[in-house]
């Protein structure tokens, strides 16, 4: 969904492109076409269940890091400090905010509808709730439902909980849902979404899978944000989707065929020196920059945590027809956030391990409590645990005032050095053949 | 023919340069202030080393040829310093006739710029003597000796001396002279300076008193004792030495830049190395069983955690914030009007803790303020200073991982005193009794002794750098 100007496209990208303009479109025009708004967060999103109601949803963490690599960030952040957001707040949740007191212009320059429905689901992040507890202010008389998703606190998902989310489902967020849409609940039309997204599913499993290939044929991170992901997002259970990803599927496998390495704005990364295993978000407003310092210095990402706020299928969870609330409950609950600090530890290792990874490298957000918390043992238990060295970047979601080139670029010139160095001298002493 | 090494730290505050040999031991070290001109401050501090380099050649063959004799040695070590001089003495001429033509460029009035150039001679005719007895008689001592530290300090005092109105225009033409004198390599010829030099000292030792007693401005010494009578024996038996190493060809046949000014060196792009790997594979060589480094340089700290090949497991740098650097250190310095040098045995004194916020340089400076205005003692004071830089530190270090036996401390800040008091009291109290704390004398130089040794090993690798980011749209 990022929008690189003049990047090198792929056929995909091209795809999504057009599916997304349309989405967009069609949300500026929901007034005159009559459909609802939905104004929903990605981790756990309950987009079939949405679609199953002919009503559109809306992201706002998405339209953020949209205004972020549109360079429009930095203001919306200044003017939602000026209405008395602390400098210290979500710079998603001010960039929002930003962006609605500015007109609401979402990312292809056409307006966003006002929200018909506030649906709140807070898979990992207790911000979700201030920050819709802040959009219920400023669409007075907004309907609001909960959708309160249980940590895994045990590091596993009980029945107990499962029961509760399908309870809540059925009491608090079905009834909302239809009430706003006026439309009846209808399983089956939700069964038949659930069914195209699990086929989605397995093609985007395959797709992020391919890396463990070497040489890779994606980049799990940067591409994996720029168009492997986005898709993934606002059409799960659209027959469009599946479509998407079975060409974004054929294309992997095309690369691979022809021992083509993966897709950069400036054409295929040739030389792959090093793999890298990534936690944590990207940054936004410098995001083509920040990628450059990766792929200039020959380093790809083969796998990545925040690919999986939306879903780890690659741990084998599929939306299930047969059982729709059930799935989208324990899909809520499978999320990367709603995973505690021991599960994401040997998630990332077993990334280390089956990605062939040389390294494990951190983007620690400063206006990021959720990521943040847990990282810097995590790093240590990933150094210790995989024994490859490991390192810590420091930036910002969408606040460009906390993006420092040189600071970061020095970091990774040191880090990949490391890396470099570390095989050389491990080689000449016989360590590493 | 010898083969010599290079390795060129190019940090925010001081350049360092130093020069191994074959058996990585170090024969030469330069240092100098980082100026707007990368270049030039990475060439002054590479011409430093190497003269520096020629008299450890020099002393070395006294310990075979003369047999280490005190009288010697200490002609040496002399002709070092007035060496240095003859250097200060041509850059001085040069900052000289820059005061001049700025006051003739900047000042219209004419009467107001016949009466700064007056000043202007005064001052060049006041402060030259001075400085060239300071050096004669090493009375440079803890100070620091940049050149442009010891003018402006000199230049300071005559200035002060003069009637209030003069200050800011001869200020102005100080500051719109320094940069241009000193962004300025000057090449000088090492057998010419080293035969003014020894003139001098000519000089010097002739006219030395009879008995020193009555001038306690001379430093007496058994040595200098030696020498009043036969320094010109000593003079000639090393005259043919003194010779040859002026004429020695130093070949360096592979060098290594590092440091924050990195990228700008005009060396080739695989002789340029992260200063992190630098600063920990020259503390791990100097101490070999290092486990933990904690570099605090001008303006980023950083810990580090290496393994016993000297490679870099892992790091953790400041972000966002230089509070508890070494530039924390040289503001509060200004704040206290006291040089660089002199706050850390200050802070010594200390005789309780007075706690400083260190979240930031500037309000340090604030904070300085008020605890003066209540009372509290400058000496208490800096050492709650002294003890906050380390207290920034020591978090970093928990990031990165912990302190690991053996741990040690480089870059600049590793020569004030108070800083290691503070440093070995909390690693210890954090981290148990059992961990060996190497700090060495050569601490500033670490990175570019990392650098010198990455360059003898001569590792044939492009390393990986970040290209230009003009091309990102």
């Amino acid at each position: 969904m990022a929008d690189l100007k003049d990047a090198i496209k792929e056929k995909s990208m091209n795809l999504q492109k057009e599916m997304l303009a349309k989405q967009f479109h069609d949300l500026s025009q929901a007034n005159e076409t009559g459909k609802k708004v939905v104004y929903t967060f990605v981790p756990g999103n309950l987009t079939e269940l949405i679609l199953s109601f002919d009503m559109l949803p809306v992201y706002p963490e998405i339209n953020a890091l949209q205004s972020g690599m549109r360079k429009k960030s930095a203001d919306y952040i200044k003017d939602a400090e000026k209405m008395g957001f602390s400098e210290d707040v979500c710079t998603y949740v001010k960039c929002d905010i930003g962006m609605m007191l500015n007109g609401n212009i979402g990312p292809t320059g056409e307006k966003l509808p006002s929200p018909d429905l506030l649906l709140l689901s807070y898979t990992g992040c207790f911000t979700f709730m201030k920050w819709f507890e802040n959009l219920e202010r400023l669409y007075p008389g907004v309907p609001v439902a909960m959708l309160h998703t249980p940590y895994q606190e045990e590091g596993k998902i009980a029945q107990e909980q499962v029961d509760y989310m399908v309870k809540q489902l059925k009491e608090e967020v079905i009834p909302k849902m239809e009430q706003v849409s006026g439309k009846k609940f209808d399983p089956q039309r939700l069964s038949g979404m659930l069914e195209n997204s699990a086929r989605a599913e397995d093609l985007l499993v395959k797709v992020l899978e391919s890396a463990k290939n070497v040489p890779t044929p994606i980049d799990a991170y940067f591409a994996g944000v720029y168009y492997i992901g986005p898709i993934f997002t606002a059409f799960r259970g659209t027959a469009e989707a599946v479509n998407y990803y079975h060409e974004l599927w054929e294309e992997v496998q095309e690369r691979m065929r022809r021992g083509l390495g993966p897709v950069t704005p400036e054409g295929e990364l040739k030389e792959q020196k090093y793999r890298l295993v990534m936690e944590g978000p990207p940054n936004w407003t410098n995001f083509r920059e920040f990628w450059k310092i990766f792929y200039d210095m020959g380093a790809v990402i083969v796998a990545s945590s925040y690919t999986k706020v939306g879903g780890v299928y690659d741990l084998g969870f599929r939306h299930d027809p047969k059982e729709p609330l059930e799935s989208l409950s324990r899909y809520c609950m499978g999320c990367y956030t709603n995973m505690n600090l021991p599960q994401r530890v040997g998630l990332l290792e077993k990334y280390v391990k089956e990605y062939k990874a040389d390294g494990f490298l951190i983007n620690s957000i400063k206006s990021c409590n959720s990521f943040s918390a847990g990282q810097l043992m995590i790093m240590r238990e990933i150094e210790q645990r995989s024994g490859v060295p490991v390192g810590f970047l420091e930036s910002d979601l969408v606040d460009p005032r906390y993006f420092s080139y040189a600071n970061i670029k020095n970091r990774l010139e040191s880090y990949f050095q490391m890396l470099e160095q570390r095989k050389i001298i491990l080689r000449q002493e016989g360590v590493i053949a | 023919m010898n083969k010599f090494y290079l390795g060129v730290d190019l940090g925010s505050t001081t350049s360092k340069a130093v020069i191994i040999n074959e058996n990585d031991e170090i024969i030469g070290r330069g240092i100098t202030n980082t100026r707007a001109n990368y270049g030039v401050a990475a060439d002054i501090t590479r011409d430093e080393a190497l003269y520096n380099a020629r008299f450890s050649v020099l002393r070395r063959k006294l310990e075979t040829d003369f047999d280490n004799k005190p009288a010697y040695r200490k002609y040496i070590s002399d002709l070092e310093s007035v060496f240095q001089y003859e250097q200060f003495k041509v850059r001085l001429d040069q900052l000289g006739e820059e005061l001049l033509k700025t006051c003739d460029t900047y000042f219209r009035d004419e009467q107001q710029r016949t009466e700064i150039l007056q000043h202007l001679r005064t001052i060049r005719r006041a402060f030259k003597p001075r400085i060239k007895h300071d050096y004669l008689y090493n009375n440079l001592g803890a100070k620091n000796q940049f050149f442009r530290d010891i003018v402006s300090e000199k230049y300071n005092e005559e200035v002060n001396k003069l009637d209030k109105h003069l200050f800011e225009p001869l200020m102005t033409v100080w500051d719109k002279s320094i940069s241009p004198a000193e962004n300025v390599r000057i090449q000088f010829d090492f057998r010419e300076l080293v035969h003014r030099a020894m003139d001098e000292l000519k000089v010097k030792y002739g006219n030395l008193p009879d008995t020193t007693d009555d001038n306690s401005s001379l430093h007496f010494d058994s040595e200098i004792n030696q020498l009043k009578g036969s320094f010109e024996h000593v003079a000639e038996s090393l005259q043919s030495h003194i010779d040859e190493i002026a004429q020695m060809e130093f070949n360096i046949s592979n060098m290594t830049g590092t440091g924050y000014g990195r990228a700008l060196l005009p060396f080739p792009e695989d002789c340029i190395r992260s200063e992190i790997l630098c600063h920990a594979f020259g503390a791990h060589a100097v101490f070999p069983n290092t486990r933990t480094v904690l570099d605090i340089g001008g303006q980023d700290t950083k810990a580090i955690q290496v393994d016993s090949y000297g490679l870099v497991t892992s790091f953790q740098m400041n972000d966002r914030c230089a509070a508890g650097c070494g530039r924390y250190l040289g503001y509060i310095a200004d704040e206290m009007s006291i040089s660089l040098n002199e706050l850390g045995p200050m802070a010594l004194k200390a005789e309780k803790d007075v706690t400083i916020c260190s979240t930031c340089t500037v309000f340090a400076g604030a904070e300085l303020r008020e605890l003066t205005n209540l009372g509290e003692k400058r000496e208490d004071i800096l050492g709650g200073l002294h003890k906050a830089i380390i207290m920034r530190a020591m978090s970093l270090i928990a990031r990165s991982g912990g302190v690991f036996n053996e741990f040690t401390f480089t870059g600049g800040v590793a020569r004030n005193p108070a800083v290691i008091k503070y440093l070995s009291q909390l690693v210890r109290e954090n981290y148990g009794d059992k961990i060996k704390i190497n700090i060495h004398t050569d601490s500033i130089f670490m990175g570019a002794l990392g650098g010198a040794m990455f360059a003898r090993r001569n590792f044939k690798t492009e390393l990986p750098t970040a290209k230009s980011r003009k091309s990102v749209a």
